[in-house]
């Protein structure tokens, strides 16, 4: 219901001459006056501008990595020395399976949607996406979400399944807990987070393109976020089955998964890897986005195969709903199932290598320029090569029968989500931190993080390859001296090197970090254009106006920016493209065009109240049904809150303008 | 494709808010939205019916789905559930001819006859608990109650929003196209019966 957003804006622009004071403020909900603050913390929390909430998906989730890292630490620590005692073998359990949640759920997940949210709107040349107020909804209960889910340190113990919640560990015999209860309730509202964002950005890029972006000349990381929203519509769906299922089993007394009452356990497994196995690409593909900007810009070349690029993206796409069983080789699905499922496992390295591929022909004969973005490109390529290669052996079922749930298995998805996915989101950090904050990184403390990063990764999971092939299985709290081994092989040297290469990992993000808080504080407004980028996010001001584009840009070309920069101009060595204009002269042919009304939707009260409804809700299932109804009115309240309020505000909402007679942006006063 | 579509987003090129008119896909960004809310609900409910089919037989030595299912009763409901799909067009027939107080009627109605269905189907999840298979019973009673159940809330959510519709248009505060809003309602309504006629041939006319 809360689909229903308005979006036909009605004619709400106030000229300072026209706002007239004698307009009484429309009333939302007939109770209060509708949120109109610029300044201050109210401009935030009640904000559905998709760049400030694209900055606080950003916050948050390096908040949780910050703390999904810190849990990492404590494992690694655990397992740095025979016989261990760091943690016991219950918060152990506790930790891997909050790390991996977090890491998946609150981290990568989220910032991805950060750079979505903020970057995919002035990719394709629109003021804002197609549901502003719904864009914060998502924010607000991704939020919630988390921190109802980290709650349950606190109260009782976290979850200790492990991140798939294999049955029957999940069931309330072993897992005595609320700890699971809370992990099922907060994927629930995470989840609802995710689908409400996937089919607003989907709705934003096919429908709210700049006048002539054919699908063909939208930058490749709006192509990948695209993909990844389809992904997880349809995706999602099967997770939420799953969770209700398992929330009904503990809560309610069914028997979903519980063999002893002649349920099937496989049923479990099927419904949450072919959420799982598309996961991986929900993952791994906002990289590809990101590194598949940053590398042309930095070889001064066009991407090499654009269009093999963005097929082969979609085509990962497609295959990826085709592979989820070759988690399950060890569980018996019989000989055909595995046969199947290992072909299309190995057929989905096929798209994946065009990319590298066309990644590696990028750099080819380029300029290159080793800024930190480029080597945290570079990285990628590196380390997801690395990572891939590993995971197509998993294709051979009879060696992955082996190696499941190993060592090996944990070595291998983190040289492909660490060295793949977070290396890239790095890599988009350095690039886009001047178009978001006006102030360049500082580049010599990015040379550090990503070299600190890059020899960490290795480090840490390299070694996790040989302890998997000796056996050390995943989820082990302790090793005994005594099974250790020799030589090469002692189990001993290679965990101590991991847990090394663990906090080598953390100085390079504490260090991103500092540079973080050095650049708000020290560095110098950013050059336009530092970049000499391509696309159309650089054709506005750093950091963007409230409406992103004076004038909604015309396309003519894929990489539309260079193209108003550069022209082909023939020389005696035949014709050669050169630079004709600078990024600011650019920016000044658009502001001359400017529009003088421009409509901004405007702020809202709801979204955060409706997201304030599900934690509750989700408290009173765990503790008494009585909460919930409060949160199912708290719910309510906010959905019917929401489709009663006009989702561009009224004249009269606002002050009129303190300064005379300049026409001003509706949603900047007050 | 793309380039019928781009022309049309220059042609309605005026209006460029952040949540313009101009949609290149030709449909707009509600009903858009609310299609692609749509195929994600096919896969929540493929989830439960191929949970239910994988559960149907086991319930032990107690009752089964052959002993268990009033098929005269649950045709009874499920054409009253067909029926409103039929009201439901006259709703937004109504609504697109700007006829208020026929959009308010026929959606009445449609409500009316999403209540009847509910109604059967709390008749019949209380004859079956009476019965004695309740939610915990068996595989299939768990799996059977937790899909038709999802369905009935889908259905009850239904009537909800077209009563709260059927209020904010007699209060005249509808905030958009009015049209476009009962045509929304209308593609969750006519979704919620389409999936129910797969779980009636599912679950109630294939013998397990």
């Amino acid at each position: 219901m809360a689909i229903i957003e308005r979006t036909s804006a009605v004619p709400a622009t106030v000229s300072g001459a026209g706002a007239t004071a004698l307009l009484t403020p429309t009333q939302s909900l007939g109770v209060f006056r509708r949120p109109v603050a610029a300044t201050g913390w109210r401009a935030w929390v009640f904000t559905v501008d998709h760049k400030k909430i694209g900055i606080m998906y950003g916050f948050v989730a390096m908040f949780f990595f910050v703390v999904g890292g810190c849990e990492a630490l404590l494992i690694r620590l655990q397992l740095a020395a025979p016989d261990n005692t760091v943690l016991s073998a219950g918060l152990y359990n506790e930790m891997f399976t909050m790390h991996a949640t977090t890491m998946v759920f609150l981290f990568v997940m989220p910032m991805a949607a950060a750079f979505a949210n903020y970057f995919l709107p002035l990719q394709v040349g629109a003021r804002d996406v197609a549901f502003p107020r719904l864009n914060a909804l998502s924010f607000w209960l991704f939020l919630f979400g988390g921190v109802f889910l980290n709650t349950s340190w606190f109260l009782g113990g976290a979850a200790d399944g492990g991140w798939f919640m294999y049955s029957p560990n999940s069931s309330r015999l072993f897992s005595p807990s609320h700890g699971v209860d809370y992990w099922v309730l907060g994927l629930q509202i995470i989840g609802i987070a995710s689908l409400v964002s996937a089919i607003n950005l989907i709705v934003t890029v096919l429908n709210m393109r700049a006048p002539g972006m054919k699908l063909m000349n939208m930058p490749v990381f709006t192509w990948m976020v695209l993909v990844v929203q389809f992904l997880l519509l349809f995706a999602l769906p099967v997770i939420t089955v799953a969770l209700f299922l398992l929330s009904f089993q503990r809560n309610f007394g069914a028997a979903f998964f519980d063999v002893g009452k002649g349920a099937d356990p496989l049923l479990w497994q099927h419904l949450f890897w072919i959420f799982g196995h598309p996961e991986v690409y929900i993952i791994i593909l906002p990289s590809f986005g990101i590194i598949s900007e940053v590398l042309p810009t930095f070889s001064r070349k066009p991407l090499f195969g654009y269009k093999f690029v963005v097929f082969s993206g979609a085509a990962i796409g497609f295959v990826g709903w085709g592979v989820w069983a070759h988690h399950m080789f060890a569980s018996g699905l019989g000989p055909v199932s595995v046969a199947v499922f290992s072909v299309a496992t190995m057929l989905i390295a096929i798209p994946t290598g065009v990319k590298i591929c066309n990644w590696t022909l990028t750099l080819w004969g380029g300029k290159l320029w080793f800024s930190t973005a480029m080597m945290f490109a570079i990285g990628v390529i590196v380390l997801f090569s690395i990572g891939g290669l590993s995971g197509v052996t998993h294709a051979v079922a009879p060696a992955d029968t082996q190696q499941t749930d190993t060592y090996h298995i944990v070595g291998h998805f983190h040289y492909v989500i660490v060295g793949g996915a977070v290396m890239g989101l790095f890599s988009g950090f350095y690039y886009w931190w001047p178009k978001v904050f006006g102030k360049l990184l500082n580049e010599r403390l990015g040379k550090w993080n990503f070299w600190l990063m890059f020899f960490g990764v290795n480090l840490t999971f390299a070694p996790m390859h040989i302890l998997g092939m000796q056996g050390q299985p995943r989820r082990m709290v302790v090793w005994p001296e005594k099974l250790t081994g020799e030589g090469f092989f002692n189990l001993a040297f290679w965990n101590k090197i991991a847990t090394l290469g663990s906090f080598t990992i953390a100085l390079g993000v504490l260090l991103f970090l500092i540079n973080v808080v050095y650049t708000a504080k020290k560095a110098g407004k950013a050059p336009l254009d530092p970049w000499d980028a391509r696309t159309l996010e650089w054709m506005t001001a750093s950091p963007p106006k409230e409406h992103n584009f004076d004038t909604i840009p015309t396309i003519h070309s894929l990489d539309e920016f260079f193209h108003r920069k550069y022209e082909e101009v023939d020389t005696d060595k035949g014709p050669r493209l050169v630079r004709v204009r600078s990024a600011e002269e650019v920016l000044a042919a658009e502001e001359a065009k400017a529009d003088t009304h421009i409509h901004m939707p405007s702020p809202s009260y709801w979204p955060i109240v409706l997201a304030l409804g599900l934690p509750i809700i989700a408290y009173g299932v765990i503790y008494n049904l009585l909460l919930s109804v409060v949160g199912a009115a708290v719910l309510l309240l906010g959905v019917f809150g929401w489709v009663l309020e006009p989702s561009v505000a009224e004249d009269s909402d606002y002050d009129p303008p303190a300064g005379g007679s300049e026409t001003k942006e509706l949603s900047s006063v007050g | 494709m793309a380039d019928i579509a781009v022309h049309e987003a220059v042609t309605s090129h005026d209006d460029h808010g952040a949540a313009g008119h101009g949609s290149i896909t030709g449909i707009s960004n509600n009903k858009l939205a609310m299609w692609l809310f749509l195929g994600s609900e096919c896969l929540l409910f493929g989830g439960l019916i191929s949970t239910y089919m994988l559960y149907r037989g086991r319930h032990g030595s107690g009752v089964g789905p052959a002993q268990l299912f009033d098929i005269p009763l649950t045709s009874v409901s499920s054409f009253v559930l067909l029926m409103s799909s039929l009201t439901m067009v006259m709703a937004v027939n109504s609504a697109k001819r700007k006829d208020d107080r026929n959009t308010n009627l026929w959606l009445t109605v449609t409500a009316l006859l999403g209540s009847l269905f509910v109604g059967a189907q709390v008749y019949e999840f209380t004859s079956f608990y009476h019965e004695g298979v309740g939610f915990t019973t068996s595989l299939f009673s768990s799996s059977f109650f937790t899909l038709t159940g999802f369905h009935g809330v889908h259905v009850s959510i239904g009537v909800i929003m077209l009563l709260a519709m059927v209020a904010i248009i007699s209060r005249n505060k509808v905030a958009g196209d009015k049209a476009e809003v009962v045509e929304m309602i209308g593609l969750y309504w006519h979704f919620v019966d389409v999936v129910w006629v797969v779980i009636f041939t599912l679950v109630y006319l294939i013998p397990a």
